[in-house]
């Protein structure tokens, strides 16, 4: 694999995780249990959504095939995107969705700050800018956990299972393949393991001051960074991309 | 339940003790309103004045609460990432105003969760216009154009209302709500010089949110029964008619530049008066729609019951644990 390669085969990866998270936050607004919530999940979903056109943007400029960011989002396949299977899940109710999104961006963190350190300078400057944003979300997000886990013990029986559901997916975060071995190699990217180290160290603090008990690590689903992705994809794919589809050429 | 420690069954300041007093009182009230000053959250005021601006502020904000539905409909659907942001921004601000508004109306001492509960019992009511289907692209960029363009005209005059909370958070709303509506005009814009199809969608789009938003103005000013009261205490600068003229005399040149027809065969140029005039408004259908009988009025109320039922646990948790971190402080 060549160093061009790598380094869009990376950023498509960064993009997809953005942007298919963040669909998945549109799809609660106007659902949320409070109107402060309501201001943060859409808040935060413009970040990935901001960060998601950012970095397709940028995939096309080193393609040089003149493909935009929406040629990316909305006219590729199922087996072309590369996100990770655990944003693809379902929303579920408001712990699920929490759960999800914690545990993703608690990882996304440490991802970011190696980022910000890589030898391409573009993606350290997108990551520079992201980071911010996704501090903050893990601030916020692991303060809603705290609650959950010790509020009531409803609210502690639902976020609990909603660790355990999720659980499996969190492997894959730290799966590393070539694609992550060439690009931590060749230009100075996170190194997953220490990055899964970080983590760990992370969760399990927010983890046990919410009373909640860490699952354990059973078997992990990976594929989603090599576009071997679960049912859930292709309708929120269909949902997404209906409209380019079905105008073929048509500008918006 | 953050709020419930606000709820008055009383109003603020001291009452009147005797009827020559109150008509005092309420001369000085009236004093100030003509002298445009701004009446703020502790002075005295008379009850009906209240009452009146707890009505209007919470129905302002609920409008936005629920117009979210309508919008939040395209979201997921949004044919560009750059239209998804934008109309994600949209709607988060909708969110944004509905905290400022309910805020100001808090100020008259009403709970958030008091006029929460009575949106969803039906008693509080919101913008009628709401209550109309989504069913295309085309239709975010009509309620952007008609109905933030409506809706500016009404709301720019508040930003003079006399009671200053109100007055004050509507500076920002109304920033952001002239934002929403180029956002809007620039949908239809991009629709109409596109393909016959999406041409056609725009519209189908106007065909169907012309006559709801000039419903938006409410009755006619000899059928409207709170705006005299209103005019008198500057919570209302202009009349529902001189609103909806000025609309449409802003609007039509508008459709003309996209170069789409207006769903109005009696629509003409009045060179004398220089002003569009315009057919006869359907109030049955408007009367129906604030009555309960729209195309959503139900789906709306029943999602917003559901989001509020979803998220009670949640609610309820971070109650607790608010209170057990109070409990450990103490």
């Amino acid at each position: 694999m060549n160093a061009e390669q790598t380094l869009i085969d990376y950023t498509l990866r960064l993009a997809d995780n953005a942007l298919i998270l963040g669909q998945r936050m549109v799809e609660n607004v106007a659902a949320w249990p409070e109107l402060e919530e309501e201001l943060a999940n859409a808040n935060f979903a413009l970040d990935f959504l901001g960060q998601a056109r950012m970095l397709y943007s940028y995939a096309g400029e080193l393609e040089g095939k003149g493909r935009s960011e929406d040629d990316f989002a909305y006219l590729r396949d199922e087996h072309e995107f590369r996100n990770v299977l655990l944003l693809e899940q379902p929303n579920g109710h408001f712990g699920d969705a929490l759960v999800r999104q914690y545990l993703f961006e608690a990882a996304y963190v440490h991802i970011l700050g190696a980022l910000v350190e890589c030898r391409d300078e573009q993606l350290s400057a997108i990551a520079a800018r992201a980071i911010k944003e996704v501090q903050y979300h893990v601030r916020h997000t692991s303060k809603w956990l705290i609650r959950l886990g010790d509020g009531t013990e409803l609210s502690q029986t639902r976020v609990q299972q909603s660790l355990h559901d999720v659980w499996r997916f969190t492997g894959e975060l730290f799966a590393a393949d070539d694609i992550d071995i060439a690009f931590q190699e060749t230009f100075g990217g996170p190194d997953l393991s220490a990055v899964a180290a970080l983590w760990r160290t992370d969760v399990a603090a927010v983890v046990s001051e919410a009373t909640l008990v860490l699952p354990d690590d059973e078997w992990m689903a990976t594929g989603g960074k090599q576009g071997r992705h679960s049912e859930h994809l292709g309708y929120l794919l269909a949902e997404m991309q209906y409209l380019p589809r079905s105008h073929a050429g048509a500008t918006w | 339940m953050y709020t419930q420690g606000l709820d008055q069954k009383e109003s603020a300041g001291k009452r009147p003790v005797d009827a020559v007093e109150a008509a005092e009182q309420l001369q000085a009230f009236q004093a100030r309103i003509d002298a445009e000053e701004k009446i703020e959250a502790k002075d005295w005021m008379p009850e009906a004045y209240r009452r009146t601006l707890i009505r209007q502020i919470s129905q302002h904000a609920h409008s936005e609460i629920i117009g979210m539905q309508p919008e939040g409909n395209w979201l997921t659907r949004a044919p560009s990432l750059k239209r998804k942001a934008i109309l994600l921004a949209k709607v988060q601000d909708e969110a944004g105003h509905g905290l400022y508004l309910y805020s100001a109306a808090e100020t008259l001492g009403v709970s958030r969760d008091q006029m929460v509960a009575d949106l969803l019992s039906g008693k509080a009511k919101y913008s009628s216009i709401f209550n109309y289907p989504t069913v295309s692209w085309a239709d975010i960029g009509a309620i952007g154009w008609l109905v933030d363009g409506a809706a500016i005209m009404n709301q720019i005059p508040l930003c003079r209302c006399s009671y200053g909370p109100y007055a004050r958070a509507m500076v920002r709303v109304c920033k952001e709500e002239s934002f929403h509506q180029r956002q809007g005009f620039d949908i239809m814009l991009e629709l109409s010089r596109g393909s016959p199809r999406q041409k056609a969608m725009a519209q189908d789009a106007l065909n169907r949110w012309w006559w709801p938003s000039l419903m938006m103005f409410g009755p006619n000013d000899s059928e409207s029964k709170h705006s005299a009261q209103s005019m008198a205490w500057k919570i209302k600068r202009f009349s529902n008619d001189e609103l909806r003229q000025k609309f449409v005399d802003v609007t039509v040149p508008q459709a003309d530049f996209l170069g789409l027809r207006m769903p109005d065969e009696a629509l003409r140029f009045d060179a004398d008066a220089g002003h569009y005039r315009f057919g006869e408004i359907d109030w049955q259908e408007l009367f129906d729609v604030i009555a309960g009988n729209g195309p959503c009025n139900k789906q709306r109320l029943e999602k917003r019951q559901q989001a509020h039922d979803d998220g009670a646990w949640v609610r309820e948790a971070a109650q607790a644990y608010a209170n057990k971190a109070a409990a450990a402080a103490a």
